[in-house]
């Protein structure tokens, strides 16, 4: 039961400390290089949106097969070997690819071969070239191949995401990602995340090709090899005959912004190339005067103007029946970027600030009551001794607080249940101890050895039990997700922060009583 | 109150005979929990969106809200009349709608809704939306699952490591039981299972791991104190010996729920209720289910001494 005046000291000590580090959550910060951390308010609290978004995966490999296909044709092209089939197999992960002439399958292994890159891990080959004799070719991706460029397409979809919110204005978003293909939005304060959902919602991927203005689009025919028909835009829109090969890419893009057209008075969407895209636009335009060219954005025709003189400056307008909002929009999703791969809402959590505020005053009233509850079940059956628990229960708080504040976790309402269990909890390990001096004291021993026993024999109880507990939700931070993490946050802080004050500060208070008061029976 | 301790919950030197009641505590348990296990089959759970997937949004009108002009308004975008109930007040409604086919369509459902009721009905306010795709919510299912499972086994091995297999065995079939009859609990009152659930039940299992540690405890150290006591005496003496405590805690976690319960609102409360049915459980299986079990495990094989080797079944510990 003795304290050397060093460790008394360190006891008050982080018990000041916790109360210094969770003074920001009740004061303004004094001056910005303070450090003044605080415990966040969970959406459920505070209102907002909470976004679940998965990455199509699969897009990301039928884009790369594609290419490959693409990559393949022209490869061939030149050594006047000819097939029969050329099909991305997006099941298997392969391009099939069926020659003519099998006797010319070396051949075409050997101009295939370039198409393999070795910029993986390890260096590794990216895919695996296969022949048979009958002259059927399988190029098929590695999966770790694959599988890094999913995660370089999650990651690039995030830098995406955030951009695009960024232009929104909303205060303090979050993107993170989860698991493999997800991430995760939190918006606070958002009560309609519809806009946000729309942006989110389109690729923005933006090309630039020539109108083929022999085909026919509206006959109901086939395209022909190297030409697609595209939706036009408008509402009664018909399709359009568009070549497959892109000309410029949005990704030339450096701004754009949207404005009006001096002329007509109409909403536009202006636009700047970089010095490739511009060089190339300059090209085309120059070589296709009097022709189409189509501006094509998530493969839909935005518009197709004829070309009247070369574009050479670099920059250009896009007109297409735009309103303000959808031409802000336009130039919002072209100035940060085209994402990898479609995006789909896969979970939404949406909660007003109206309904985060009720939930904060249940919860506030629920911690009070339950609160006094406890002092008050602990003074009337511990009287002395439940009144240590009591200040013990108290800095246990201000502890919690601190430790959460300087882990900026976020306080959530199942978290705020959590808060409340764990002050019943936290009284038990007061009560093991309480209870076992009073044993002590009844087998007889005097009041110093009594405390010395109980503490002593009830310490190894408290480890025991609250290790279990810990354990336990500690699986559920692991597994848990949304505010259940909250709820595991709170209750592990909690245990930790009940073991130092059931053993440390009760032990100290207590012993300070009795010294200066010696008496030669317990109160227990 | 400020010195002396007012009230006792039970007398010092309790001497019940806990261990006369074993069979009907074991039985009593064994008939609960298969209920609840046919509870769980039929009517089943109510299971929230969290697991079935789906829509849920909570509305608040201006005053009394008009069900018909909602249904009206909602019926056009083809929402039947059930999907809109009453929540809490008046003026709060909850609308709910099933999964949709395909992950793109949750997303579009609730912006129609949205813009359904925001046109027809004035001063309408959507105060909370929920949807939960279909591939998330077996997933999220399938990591509550886990997580409990994965807490029985680190409470088994903790439990294990730190007693002997009898107490663990013991501990981890009493908190399947008490986890069972939480499950029954949920499917008869209908409470809404979601993730929040999850939660309660963890720490259920969590509080009433707890508890049965501390008789265990005391059974540990009880059986290195007398050598020779039978081990039904031991674990009743040991019962009796932590009887204070074990209603003391019990007593101020429901003290710490309770309010939750009353005051917690909608979605905590629920989660309050089954914290409150699983204290009661968790301390009274501690007594009834735990250390019977751990009497019909240990009668002839737990070690009498400290020296950790097993007391051979003709040796002292036999004696009576």
């Amino acid at each position: 039961m003795y304290f050397s005046r060093l460790k008394a000291a360190a006891i008050l000590g982080v018990c000041l400390l916790g109360l210094l580090v969770s003074l920001p959550n009740v004061l303004p910060a004094p001056a910005s290089w303070v450090p003044w951390r605080t415990v966040h308010l969970g959406l459920d609290l505070k209102g907002g949106s909470y976004l679940l978004m998965e990455v199509d995966m699969t897009a990301v490999v039928k884009e790369r097969l594609d290419s490959l296909v693409d990559g393949v044709r022209q490869a061939l092209r030149p050594g006047g070997i000819f097939y029969q089939t050329l099909e991305a197999q997006l099941e298997q992960n392969r391009v099939l690819l069926r020659l003519r002439d099998p006797t010319k399958t070396d051949a075409a292994r050997t101009v295939l071969a370039p198409l393999v890159q070795r910029d993986g891990p390890n260096n590794a080959a990216d895919m695996d070239i296969a022949a048979t004799a009958d002259g059927t070719i399988t190029l098929t991706l590695s999966p770790v191949a694959l599988n890094a460029r999913a995660s370089a397409a999650v990651q690039q979809s995030i830098e995406i995401v955030r951009r695009r919110i960024d232009e929104t204005g909303v205060v303090d978003p979050q993107i993170t990602r989860q698991g493999a293909n997800r991430i995760v939005v939190q918006l606070p304060g958002i009560e309609d995340p519809n806009r946000i959902k729309e942006l989110l919602g389109k690729t923005a991927h933006m090309t630039f090709r020539l109108v083929d203005e022999t085909a026919n689009a509206n006959a109901g025919s086939t395209a022909p090899p190297g030409v697609e028909f595209l939706q036009m835009q408008e509402e009664r829109g018909g399709k359009i005959a568009v070549r497959k090969r892109v000309d410029v890419d949005g990704g030339d893009l450096t701004d754009a912004r949207a404005g009006t057209n001096g002329q007509t008075g109409e909403w536009v969407v202006n636009f700047k190339f970089n010095s490739n895209g511009a060089r190339r636009f300059a090209d085309i335009t120059r070589a296709n005067v009097n022709h189409r060219f189509a501006i094509i954005l998530d493969d839909k025709v935005i518009s197709a103007p004829n070309i009247r003189e070369p574009i050479t400056g670099g920059s250009g307008q896009i007109s297409g029946g735009f309103t303000a909002n959808s031409a802000n929009d336009l130039a919002v999703l072209l100035r940060a970027g085209a994402l990898p791969a479609p995006l789909t809402v896969v979970e939404e959590r949406t909660i007003g600030p109206e309904l985060g505020a009720d939930s904060i005053r249940a919860g506030a009233i629920s911690l009070l009551a339950g609160f006094l509850l406890v002092i008050a079940f602990m003074a009337f059956f511990y009287g002395l001794f439940g009144w240590f628990a009591n200040l013990c229960l108290i800095v246990n708080l201000v502890l919690m607080l601190a430790l959460m504040s300087m882990l900026e976790a976020t306080l959530t309402l199942p978290g705020m249940a959590g808060i409340l269990l764990t002050l019943g909890m936290a009284v038990d390990a007061n009560i093991l101890i309480n209870e076992r001096i009073r044993e002590e004291q009844r087998r007889g021993r005097p009041p110093l050895a009594a405390l010395e026993h109980g503490f002593q024999r009830a310490y190894a109880t408290i480890f025991d039990s609250n290790a279990a507990t810990f354990l336990s939700h500690v699986m559920l931070f692991v597994f848990g997700s949304g505010p259940v993490k909250g709820f595991a946050v709170t209750i592990t802080i909690g245990i930790a922060t009940s073991m130092f004050t059931a053993w440390m500060l009760t032990r100290l208070l207590v012993s300070q009583w009795y010294v200066s008061v010696r008496p030669r029976l317990l109160p227990v | 109150m400020f010195i002396k301790p007012r009230m006792r919950l039970a007398p010092d030197n309790t001497t019940f005979k806990f261990m006369n009641g074993r069979i009907a505590g074991l039985v009593v348990s064994a008939l609960l929990s298969t209920a609840s296990i046919i509870l769980f089959f039929t009517p089943g759970l109510n299971l929230g969106i969290d697991f079935s997937g789906g829509i849920v949004m909570e509305v608040r009108t201006d005053g009394p809200a008009d069900f018909q002009k909602i249904r009206g308004a909602l019926a056009e975008e083809h929402i039947p009349d059930q999907g809109v109930q009453r929540f809490g007040d008046d003026s709060t409604v909850l609308i709910r709608l099933p999964t949709q086919p395909t992950e793109a369509g949750t997303e579009i459902a609730v912006s129609r809704v949205r813009s359904a009721l925001e046109s027809s009905i004035h001063g309408v306010k959507i105060v909370r939306v929920d949807a939960v795709g279909a591939s998330v919510s077996s997933e999220l299912f399938r990591n509550g699952l886990l997580a409990l499972l994965i807490s029985l086994l680190m409470i088994l091995a903790y439990i294990w490591f730190r007693f002997e297999w009898q107490f663990a065995v013991g501990a981890v079939v009493t908190l399947v039981l008490d986890v069972t009859k939480a499950i029954g609990f949920l499917a008869l009152t209908r409470i809404e299972f979601d993730l929040v659930m999850v939660a309660a039940i963890l720490t259920i299992l969590g509080y009433s791991t707890n508890d049965k540690v501390v008789v265990y405890d005391r059974v540990r150290e009880n059986l290195r104190k007398y050598k020779v006591m039978p081990l039904r005496d031991l674990i009743d003496l040991s019962i009796n010996e932590t009887l204070n405590r074990t209603l003391g805690t019990s007593m101020t976690v429901f003290l710490a729920s309770l309010p939750l319960a009353l005051f917690g609102g909608a979605s905590i409360s629920g989660f309050a209720m089954v914290m409150l049915f699983g204290i009661v459980v968790g301390t009274s299986s501690s007594i009834f289910i735990a250390a019977p079990i751990l009497l019909f495990l240990g009668e002839k094989r737990l070690r009498r001494d400290t020296v950790a080797v097993e007391v051979p079944e003709s040796g002292a510990a036999r004696q009576p």
